[in-house]
């Protein structure tokens, strides 16, 4: 197909002697946002950092919009650049205010023009609601707000993907609708996602495809609904009791 | 028997004035106890025991003390000195010795620094009173501040450190645009400009030797140049420390582990006597910039185990988040970790610019006189012998002085950069 823009062989790694991702055989196409849960320990975040190679793959191929990772560092940053992730822990920069935060990276790494890249990070802090926290620092903010702030950030790249990498888990329950909503706004402006979390609601309004991993392997692969309503394996079955 | 004697009671509130009466009566009269006995020679309390009455101040001072003791007595002057020097009675006696200690050593200190010091004169001789004389420091003063620097070039000197001061003081108050220029200007090119003027030999001004500069003046120009170079260096060896190349590695904790192996005299030795026989021949470095470049390793060595600290104690998050918005090595490190880590470890800086500021008259060992050296070189002439004291005195004031407020602006840039409720 001609419209994948992520693709992923056989790819295997390992922790030491610990192999943390088994033959991983998965492909992405664009606009699409697929949803990958499992327990904990199963590999999920790992998988979603090997698509920006925080995590180096040891066996198979990953190609991400036409480009190969490999050792060549070019190619990672250029990857990089064009896939956004959001962070559990937020990984807001602590010493920069949020604006500076939204704007560093464009000026610095796309070489915008400051002037540009702040009205740029203005829009989009806008777009996540937090339009008035742009000068405090991310120590004044709640984690909710700081979140939001992270995906503006993230975003002010313009990248053709977004990773998120369980986004809401470190958050109060009161402030998880709220940056939930923001993802579900970028999802209809047909942002290509790949979302790693335990909402399963957020999966069922917004994924096309959910993905259940454990123990470093894809175990089930299906189109949301039919996820939900007959999970194939007794792995996945006995999971969505548990957490449903 | 104990209660017996207690014939006023505990300490309450009921009977506040009778105590507090008591109290102060008894302290006051321990204090004066003291005094007559050290400056007066009267012993108040001759006709007791003499073993005894060593002790009385001490035991008056307690029991009025003791007495004074009353929580929550509604005056708050009497509160607060309860609270603070008077809580127990371990505090108490604490408090009796710091006072009396105080009372015995502050007077005679004062008498010799100030009361019976000699100002006014211009030789030995006029030096007449039992205190100090600072007509020693007066009259070596040109020699403390310029070393043997002639007299009639001192005008460079005070030029170039005038100059140093204007811009620096200029760039606390100009807006951030001009301030960025100057800094430039004084990191890059003020350095030689400054080392122009001092040293002298072209625009017509006649050569200097370094052998010629000392005092003062030597100790800031090894210390600025030691301060502007080692931080840098410092902090390439900590990111290389952290390299993950191995190349790179084990070359950084090699130089680092030698340098801060060995003492510093050692190091200086090495470059006054042994560094000009690894030099090619026919080429010549002066002693004071070898000097300068070893201090300079030495400090580095130090400066990057203090930075390797900074950046050891940000989370792996932050490099995470650098590199997933695309950034390479240099912009993730110059962007996001080092002004985090470099924030944390301000005091650690602080304080290994405080020890290279005051590791430097240790050069006197190679025979450059800076302001110990020039101490050093006054307190051994012949018309003035015995002087060392207000020499040390001095130089120990004048350092005081200088590691304090370098102390004291750290502090205020802690104050600034920090971000965090």
């Amino acid at each position: 197909m001609s419209d994948q823009i992520i693709q992923m062989e056989n790819v295997n790694k390992w922790f030491d002697d610990f192999q943390v991702l088994k033959d991983i055989n998965l492909e992405v196409r664009q606009k699409q946002r697929i949803v990958v849960c499992g327990p904990s320990g199963s590999g999920k975040s790992t998988l979603i950092r090997c698509i920006n190679r925080l995590e180096e793959h040891q066996k198979g191929k990953i190609v991400v919009d036409g480009i190969e990772l490999s050792e060549n560092t070019k190619n990672i940053e250029q990857v990089r650049a064009e896939v956004g992730m959001v962070f559990q822990q937020f990984n807001l920069f602590p010493h920069l205010s949020i604006l500076d935060n939204c704007s560093l990276a464009p000026i610095w790494v796309k070489k915008i023009p400051k002037k540009q890249a702040e009205e740029q990070a203005l829009k989009e802090l806008e777009k996540v609601q937090i339009l008035d926290q742009a000068k405090k620092f991310p120590g004044q903010l709640s984690g909710g707000q700081q979140q939001r702030a992270a995906i503006a950030r993230a975003l002010c790249m313009e990248p053709k993907i977004m990773l998120f990498d369980e986004p809401t888990s470190a958050l109060d329950p009161e402030m998880i609708k709220e940056v939930l909503d923001a993802m579900v706004n970028l999802a209809k402006a047909g942002m290509t996602m790949i979302v790693v979390t335990h909402e399963m609601g957020f999966a069922k309004e917004v994924a096309d495809e959910v993905i259940f991993m454990d123990e470093g392997m894809i175990v089930e692969k299906a189109a949301t609904k039919e996820f939900f309503a007959n999970p194939k394996s007794d792995r996945t079955k006995l999971f969505l009791s548990q957490i449903l | 028997m104990i209660k017996r004697l207690n014939f006023l009671g505990t300490p309450s509130r009921d009977k506040l004035n009778l105590f507090i009466s008591i109290g102060v009566f008894l302290f006051v009269l321990g204090i004066a106890d003291v005094i007559l006995n050290s400056f007066f020679e009267i012993n108040i309390t001759s006709i007791l025991p003499r073993l005894f009455n060593y002790f009385t101040p001490l035991i008056f001072g307690f029991i009025g003390l003791h007495y004074i003791r009353i929580e929550f007595s509604g005056n708050r002057i009497l509160d607060n000195l309860n609270k603070n020097i008077n809580s127990n009675w371990f505090n108490a006696v604490l408090s009796l010795l710091i006072i009396f200690v105080l009372i015995q050593n502050i007077p005679p200190l004062l008498n010799w620094l100030f009361f019976d010091a000699n100002f006014v004169g211009e030789t030995k001789e006029e030096c007449t009173g039992s205190g100090a004389c600072w007509i020693f420091i007066k009259t070596w003063f040109p020699r403390f501040i310029y070393g043997l620097y002639p007299n009639a070039e001192i005008w460079r000197i005070n030029l170039t450190f005038l100059m140093l001061i204007a811009l620096v003081i200029s760039g606390f108050f100009v807006p951030p645009k001009i301030k960025k220029y100057i800094i430039i200007f004084l990191l890059f090119i003020f350095p030689f400009i400054a080392i122009n003027l001092i040293s002298g030999g072209n625009f017509g001004l006649e050569w200097v030797e370094t052998t010629a500069w000392g005092g003062l003046s030597l100790t800031f120009i090894i210390s600025i140049f030691a301060l502007l170079f080692c931080f840098p260096i410092g902090m390439f060896l900590a990111l290389g420390r952290r390299s993950l190349a191995p190349v790179i590695r084990y070359s950084s904790i090699g130089f680092i582990e030698f340098w801060r192996g060995v003492p510093l005299i050692t190091v200086l030795f090495m470059a006054s006597v042994m560094m000009p026989m690894f030099l090619p021949d026919g080429t010549y470095m002066d002693k004071l910039v070898r000097v300068i470049i070893a201090i300079t390793l030495f400090e580095a060595a130090y400066m990057a185990e203090v930075i390797r600290g900074g950046l050891q104690a940000l989370p792996r998050g932050q490099y995470d988040a650098g590199k997933s918005l695309g950034m390479g090595y240099w912009r993730m490190h110059l962007l996001v970790i080092l002004p985090q880590a470099l924030k944390l470890v301000i005091p650690g800086i602080a304080n290994t610019f405080l020890a290279l500021v005051k590791d430097t008259p240790l050069i006197l060992v190679v025979g450059l006189l800076e302001l110990v050296g020039m101490i050093d070189m006054a307190k051994s002439n012949p018309d003035w012998l015995g002087f060392a004291t207000e020499g040390y005195i001095f130089a120990g004031i004048v350092f005081w002085i200088i590691c304090y407020s370098m102390s004291r602006y750290s502090q205020s840039l802690e104050r600034k950069y920090k971000t965090d409720r």
